[in-house]
C-alpha cells in the first residue's frame, strides 16, 4: 500500500516529524512517519484541522514561518513530510 | 401573529457586512435576500454550506422567506447526511464551493452582483415560524431535533448583544474563527448581525497570521469571536495583534490564565458564553475576574432534585443544564463538570453515547468504548478508544469511523484489547479506563 516505506528521511525531516510528533502528542514512532506520504487522510498520520494549527505553532516557534491560510499551495505544503519540510526551509527566518 | 423584522437596526444606508475589503450596505444585504430567496428550489428544508459567512446569511435569510427551514446538524458525515435526507424529505443543500454534499440536490450560491439595488420595505418574519432546525448526537446515532423559531432566535441574540454591551452598536465589527454552521458560531457571528445592529465580516480566519492580518484591515472598532483552541494560537504566536473592544470565547473551558493574557495583549474585556444546543446561549462571565456566570437578562435558573433548570427569556418551557452547576442565585452560577457524557472539541459537539453507537456498528467490532481524558493545559484534549476486534487493526477501525464521525472525534489512541475492563453488572468504571490509558502511554 505504501510505497515510499524505503525512502529515508533527511536529518532536517527527521527533527520536523519529531516535532510533529511531540505536538500532537502521536501515538506512533518517528519511523512510522514516512517522508512521501501524506500527512491528511486515512493513508497518512490523519492528522485534521485542529492539529495543521498546532503545527503552525511548531512551525513559527521553531522556524519563525507563518502559515496563511490563503496560501493556495497548502493542500501541497501538507501534502507530505518533505514538502512541509521544504516548505520551511524555503522561508524559515531562523 | 407578531412578526420581528429582518434586520431591526440597521438602516438602508448603514454598513451591514465586510467581504473582501469591500463593506455592503442593508440594502444591498436585503437585495441579495429578495433575489436568492426567489431562485432556491421549493423544498422545505435546506443544508446551508455557505463557507462565506455573509453568503451563509443571505442563504440563511432567503430561505427564511420562502418558509424554508435551515438544518444545523453537528457534523456532515456521509452516514449523518444519508440520515437526513431520509427524514427530511426534498433536504437540499445550497453551497458556495465547488462541490456539494454526497447525493443531496444541490445550489451553487449564485452571482448576485448583476441585480440593481432594490427599494425594499424591510421583510418582516412570523415570530413563530421555525427558521431552524439545530441537532443534538442522540445516543443512538440518530441526531435529535430541536426547532429555534424566528423569534426564540431574535430574542436570544439581543440578550446577547446586550449583554456584551454591543447592541445597536452600528460601528462595530465582529470577525469569527467560527463557522456559523455550528450553534456558536451561528448565533455569535450570524445572527446577532441580523438582530444586533452589528457589522459581519464574511471570513473566516485560521492561522494566526490570517486572524491578525483579518483584524488590521478592518476600519473601526472590532470584536473577535473565538474559542479556546483559536486563541491560546493567537497568543502563542508572534503575530502583531491589534486592539480589540471585545473578545468573545465559547465551546471548551477557558482558564483564568489564558484569559488573563488575552485581555492583557488585546487590551479588550472578554467575555465568555455558556450555552448547549437545547437552549442555545444563557450565561456569560468575565473570565479574567470571575468563574461565576450570569444569565442572560430575562433567562432565570432553578434547581429540582440534583438537576439544574434553566427557563424564561428565549427558552420555551424549561430545559435541564448538562453540568453539575452550584447555584448562588436564580441568576448566577458556578460550574462543576459534566454530568452528561456531551463531548466538544473545537466547538463540535457529539455525545460519547452516540460515539459509543457508532463504534460498536463497525463489522468486526465486539465491543468497544470511547474515553475523553481529562482536560490537558496547554494542548487540545483529544478522545481515547478502547477496542476489542480481533479481526481489525487500528488502521481498520479509524477508517471505518471516519465515515461515521467528524475528523476531530476521532480516536487517539485507538487501544486494542481482549476484553473490556466491564464490572459485575457489566459496566465501564470510568477509574479503570483512566488506569488503561495510564498504562498504555507508559507503556
Amino acid at each position: 500500500m505504501n510505497t515510499h516505506t524505503d525512502i529515508n528521511k533527511t536529518e532536517f525531516e527527521q527533527e520536523l516529524a519529531q516535532h510533529i510528533i511531540t505536538a500532537l502528542n502521536l501515538d506512533i514512532s518517528l519511523a512510522e512517519i514516512k517522508p512521501l506520504a501524506p500527512l491528511y487522510g486515512d493513508d497518512g498520520l490523519g492528522i485534521d484541522s485542529i492539529d495543521v494549527l498546532e503545527i503552525s505553532l511548531v512551525l513559527t516557534k521553531q522556524y519563525g514561518v507563518q502559515l496563511r491560510s490563503d496560501d493556495e499551495n497548502n493542500a501541497k505544503i501538507f501534502g507530505s513530510l518533505r514538502s512541509l519540510a521544504d516548505h520551511i526551509q524555503q522561508n524559515r527566518t531562523k | 401573529m407578531p412578526s420581528i423584522p429582518l434586520l431591526k437596526f440597521h438602516r438602508p444606508e448603514s454598513v451591514f457586512a465586510w467581504q473582501d475589503g469591500s463593506p455592503i450596505s442593508a440594502q444591498r444585504f436585503l437585495t441579495d435576500v429578495i433575489s436568492l430567496a426567489k431562485r432556491l428550489p421549493a423544498h422545505s428544508y435546506v443544508l446551508n454550506l455557505c463557507n462565506d459567512r455573509y453568503r451563509f446569511v443571505v442563504g440563511f435569510a432567503a430561505a427564511m422567506l420562502r418558509g424554508q427551514i435551515s438544518l444545523l446538524p453537528p457534523s456532515h458525515t456521509p452516514d449523518l447526511i444519508e440520515r437526513l435526507s431520509g427524514h427530511y424529505a426534498g433536504l437540499y443543500c445550497l453551497t458556495d464551493g465547488a462541490h456539494g454534499i454526497g447525493s443531496l440536490q444541490t445550489m451553487s450560491y449564485p452571482n448576485l452582483s448583476e441585480v440593481g439595488l432594490m427599494q425594499t420595505p424591510m421583510p418582516e418574519i412570523p415570530a413563530t415560524q421555525v427558521a431552524a432546525i439545530v441537532f443534538t448526537s442522540g445516543s443512538t446515532g440518530n441526531p435529535m431535533p430541536n426547532e429555534k423559531t424566528w423569534g426564540a432566535i431574535s430574542l436570544s441574540v439581543t440578550a446577547e448583544a446586550s449583554r456584551l454591551g454591543i447592541l445597536n452598536r452600528g460601528d462595530l465589527t465582529l470577525l469569527g474563527t467560527v463557522p456559523p454552521q455550528h450553534m456558536y458560531g451561528f448565533e455569535s457571528t450570524a445572527l446577532i448581525a441580523l438582530q444586533g445592529g452589528v457589522i459581519l465580516h464574511s471570513a473566516k480566519p485560521f492561522f494566526p497570521a490570517d486572524i491578525s492580518a483579518v483584524l488590521n484591515e478592518i476600519p473601526g472598532p472590532r470584536a473577535l469571536i473565538t474559542t479556546p483552541v483559536h486563541l491560546r494560537a493567537l497568543l502563542t504566536s508572534n503575530t502583531d495583534l491589534p486592539k480589540l473592544e471585545l473578545i468573545v470565547c465559547a465551546t471548551a473551558p477557558l482558564s483564568r490564565e489564558l484569559a488573563l493574557q488575552a485581555v492583557e495583549r488585546f487590551g479588550a474585556p472578554l467575555q465568555e458564553i455558556y450555552g448547549f444546543t437545547e437552549a442555545g446561549q444563557i450565561a456569560s462571565r468575565e473570565t479574567a475576574s470571575t468563574d461565576k456566570w450570569r444569565t442572560f437578562d430575562g433567562l432565570s435558573l432553578h434547581q429540582k432534585g440534583d438537576a439544574t433548570y434553566v427557563s424564561g427569556g428565549h427558552v420555551i418551557g424549561e430545559l435541564p443544564l448538562s453540568d453539575i452547576t452550584e447555584l448562588h442565585s436564580d441568576t448566577t452560577f458556578r460550574l462543576h463538570g459534566r454530568t452528561s457524557d456531551l463531548i466538544n472539541i473545537a466547538g463540535k459537539r457529539t455525545s460519547l453515547a452516540s460515539l459509543n453507537h457508532h463504534l460498536n456498528t463497525i463489522e468486526g467490532v465486539l465491543d468497544g468504548v470511547f474515553l475523553m481524558p481529562d482536560e490537558q493545559e496547554g494542548c487540545t484534549a483529544r478522545l481515547a478508544a478502547f477496542v476489542v476486534a480481533p479481526e481489525l487493526d487500528a488502521h481498520e477501525i479509524l477508517k471505518a469511523l471516519r465515515l461515521r464521525v467528524d475528523p476531530v472525534f476521532l480516536p487517539r489512541p485507538i487501544l486494542k484489547m481482549d476484553a473490556l475492563p466491564r464490572n459485575a453488572t457489566g459496566k465501564l468504571p470510568r477509574a479503570s479506563l483512566d488506569k488503561l490509558l495510564q498504562q498504555s502511554k507508559r507503556g
